[in-house]
């Protein structure tokens, strides 16, 4: 598992350096200084300052997305009708560009905080639903009597049973939310924002600065893949249980 | 009535409702116009946008880009991963990548693109590929993964090659997996031209939608981003419904 | 004495694991005459399926040959053998006429006797109300019919049925026992049937093998003695309780070992 990995590393770097040698320097800045930079940079307030202000806005999305996510998968998933009435709306949902909705956040919101949160928070809240929605509706039927059997209470079903039993999908859901949650709100920065890595991202669009959309990138790259990548395995662990 | 009309009529009413709580709140003041329209005017400005036909190029050019990233990254989804399957050890090497996909922020590479394709329609064209195409490769892999061994086996037992079992029964039997792949490729293209025209672009719907945002056109705006949402559920619900379709045939044991 | 109609000889199946090499099976030495009903019961894990696969050709052995018509099996499974296996391996895409017709459509077979040959296939398993339903619809016994037809369609020489009735209740076995012997005094085919049930195998049989646990060797091979027009009331015959008991004594410290040191 460790070797692959590694060379998949290895590979993506060797295909960066490619590209940037056949696209030129101006569409691409190469791999090895686009790292020192980022290592000169990362210590620098201001760019500390851009990480904050999308790491706490960030930070916020993610907890509302998960915490809207649960409750809307939880509350419709117990119920066969809901989750009929409910499935086809939140995959209709999905399918949506949320970019076109982006004004709207704006014109609501206003510029800054609020609308980055709520751009990130859109982005996460429907996976997370679909998924533990899905994980409500795939637990086999006999954990359920089993409950009943042992007349368990209504809490204690939710708590010894449901969740355990559903928890491997909904790390699923986590997963996919984090990742669209982190996307939404780098989004949400490139228009309607004066500071973050989204916003920093959008400048050196601007100014085809292709050293600082590189480092950007790859800093957003590592940041959602590691996170990504721990709770893969941790939803593996789950599974492998089972 | 019966269970499928009382579950559309909740749809329905699941949709109206706050689309009424919308108008009310529009109509007394309580959002301010220069916030959102009520919703009545974004549909009667969106007939007038669609009369006069002065977005009609832009329309078209998105639907183009959409469907041209749909069908390459269908096609090509499809392809790899049936290759992929065969090949153990490139699929080892390749699934962590697939697995942090979807956290990778594609449109950041839409500068790069720019330089490389030019300023055509290719840079968008491609980044619905690329949102697409990991997509259709991961249902494809898992499709085949559920096909039974013993029906490789039967495939044997009939003397067919390798090309005929892959097209005449593991593709066959992935095929409701395909269709899941196929309807998120249709998705993510979407999503990905939209957001790309968003972005920096001089046409197309999502550009015509930033450029009257850009100018407080709410007039304009508004009945676009209507016409987005309904395009885009429209060809959701239309693969949903195929999809249901498709499986209902085969049973519910699938 | 006719040439046999499969011929095993020295059959050995070695598995590569993690833990070093694996000796499943053999050797085995084996005869089929032609147009017999061969069964082979064994405990679970001896690898009678095995057997069967390398008759079959879906599986090379490590040692040994493997002969049927007097010509050396390969890695690919030689034209005129039917094989059912216990799975269902229905096609789901495929109603019950096109599953049935599926390998027929493959051979150099004209239209109307593809169409004659379904007709009677569904005639014979009792599927003519179903041919345009598909699997899904149907219950666990009727796919297996549908596997059998589509194997009885290509009129194959030799039909190797793996644990075919396998997942289905024990009504259902003896029903579709009978119409296993129904077919196999129709087609003429040498029938080898894998199977785990020992009245299935003392019911259907002219010869039923025995196997030891893995490494899966042949014991002994029992001859049944009964009449090729038998049919599932035999099972009250005084002489069925015989073979039944004749091969369970053979069995039961076999399927001890299999069950491991702890039972």
């Amino acid at each position: 598992m460790k070797a692959p990995l590694a060379l998949i590393v290895l590979l993506l770097l060797l295909l960066w350096q490619g590209v940037h040698m056949l696209a030129g320097p101006d569409a691409l800045a190469p791999p090895l200084q686009t790292i020192a930079y980022l290592g000169a940079q990362l210590p620098t307030p201001e760019f500390q300052a851009h990480i904050l202000a999308t790491g706490s806005a960030f930070a916020l999305a993610v907890a509302i997305a998960i915490a809207g996510g649960l409750a809307i998968g939880l509350a419709t998933g117990l119920s066969q009708t809901a989750t009929e009435v409910v499935e086809p709306l939140l995959l209709a949902g999905n399918s949506i560009p949320k970019i076109a909705l982006y004004p709207i956040v704006l014109l609501l919101f206003g510029i800054g905080m609020p609308a980055k949160v709520a751009f990130g928070a859109i982005h996460g809240v429907i996976p997370v639903a679909i998924f533990t929605m899905s994980a409500c509706r795939n637990i086999a039927p006999v954990l359920l009597k089993s409950a009943a059997v042992m007349r368990l209470s209504r809490l204690d079903r939710i708590g010894s049973i449901l969740l355990p039993a559903a928890l491997p999908e909904i790390v699923t859901g986590l997963r996919m939310g984090f990742s669209l949650t982190l996307i939404g709100t780098v989004l949400g920065e490139m228009f309607g924002a004066q500071s973050g890595l989204g916003y920093l991202l959008m400048t050196a669009i601007g100014l085809q600065n292709t050293q600082v959309i590189m480092a950007v990138t790859l800093l957003l790259v590592v940041f959602a893949a590691g996170v990504s990548t721990a709770l893969l395995a941790y939803e593996r662990r789950l599974r492998s249980r089972t | 009535m019966s269970r499928a009309r009382r579950i559309a009529l909740y749809q329905a009413l699941a949709v109206a409702i706050p689309v009424l709580l919308l108008e009310v709140a529009c109509r007394v003041g309580l959002i301010q116009p220069l916030t959102m329209p009520t919703p009545s005017s974004m549909v009667v400005g969106l007939v007038e946008i669609l009369a006069s036909g002065r977005i009609n190029a832009a329309i078209l050019k998105t639907l183009a880009n959409v469907a041209a990233a749909f069908v390459l990254a269908s096609v090509a989804g499809v392809a790899l991963g049936a290759l992929l399957h065969r090949a153990a050890p490139v699929r080892r090497l390749l699934e962590p990548l697939f697995s942090t996909y979807y956290a990778i922020p594609i449109y950041a590479f839409y500068p790069l693109f720019i330089v490389v394709f030019g300023l055509g329609d290719a840079p968008q064209v491609l980044i619905g590929f690329m949102l697409a195409l990991v997509a259709v490769i991961v249902s494809t892999l898992n499709g085949l993964d559920s096909v039974p061994r013993v029906l490789i086996k039967t495939a044997r037992v009939c003397r067919m090659n390798a090309v005929q079992t892959a097209t005449q029964v593991t593709l066959p039997y992935a095929a409701p997996h395909l269709f899941t792949g196929v309807k998120l490729a249709a998705a993510y293209s979407f999503i990905g031209v939209i957001g790309a025209e968003f972005i920096m672009s001089q046409s197309g719907l999502g550009y015509e939608i930033r450029f009257a945002f850009d100018n407080l056109d709410n007039q304009v705006m508004y009945p676009l981003i209507l016409l987005i949402l309904v395009v885009s559920v429209t060809v959701n619900f239309t693969l949903d419904h195929w999809d249901k379709a498709l499986r209902a045939r085969r049973g519910a044991a699938r | 004495m006719a040439a046999p109609h499969v011929s095993m000889r020295g059959v050995t199946r070695v598995f590569p694991t993690q833990k070093g090499a694996l000796h499943a099976l053999g050797p085995v030495d084996l005869d089929l005459r032609k147009g017999e009903f061969f069964a082979v019961v064994g405990p679970s894990g001896c690898g009678k399926s095995t057997l069967l696969e390398m008759i079959a050709g879906l599986a090379p052995p490590s040692a040994g040959t493997v002969e049927f018509e007097g010509r050396a099996i390969g890695s690919d499974v030689p034209d005129g053998v039917g094989v059912v296996f216990q799975e269902n391996a229905c096609f789901p895409w495929l109603n019950v006429a096109d599953n049935i017709t599926f390998g027929l459509r493959r051979l150099p077979v004209a239209k109307d006797e593809v169409a004659r040959r379904l007709d009677y296939a569904l005639g014979l398993m009792g599927l003519r109300d179903f041919a345009a339903a598909y699997p899904a619809q149907l219950s666990g016994g009727m796919r297996q019919r549908v596997c059998i037809a589509r194997t009885l369609v290509t009129q194959p020489r030799l039909i190797l049925l793996d644990e075919p009735f396998g997942a289905l209740d024990q009504q259902t076995r003896l029903l579709m026992g009978d119409e296993l012997l129904n077919l196999w005094r129709a087609t003429g085919a040498t029938v080898l049937l894998i199977t785990h049930a020992l009245d299935e195998a003392a019911m259907l049989a002219d010869r039923v093998a025995v196997m030891s646990s893995r490494p899966g060797c042949i014991l002994e091979i029992i001859e049944t003695g009964w009449s090729a027009d038998r049919d599932s009331r035999i099972v009250s015959d005084p002489a069925f309780g015989a073979v039944t008991g004749k091969l369970w004594g053979l069995l039961r410290d076999q399927s001890l070992n299999a069950l491991g040191p702890a039972a």
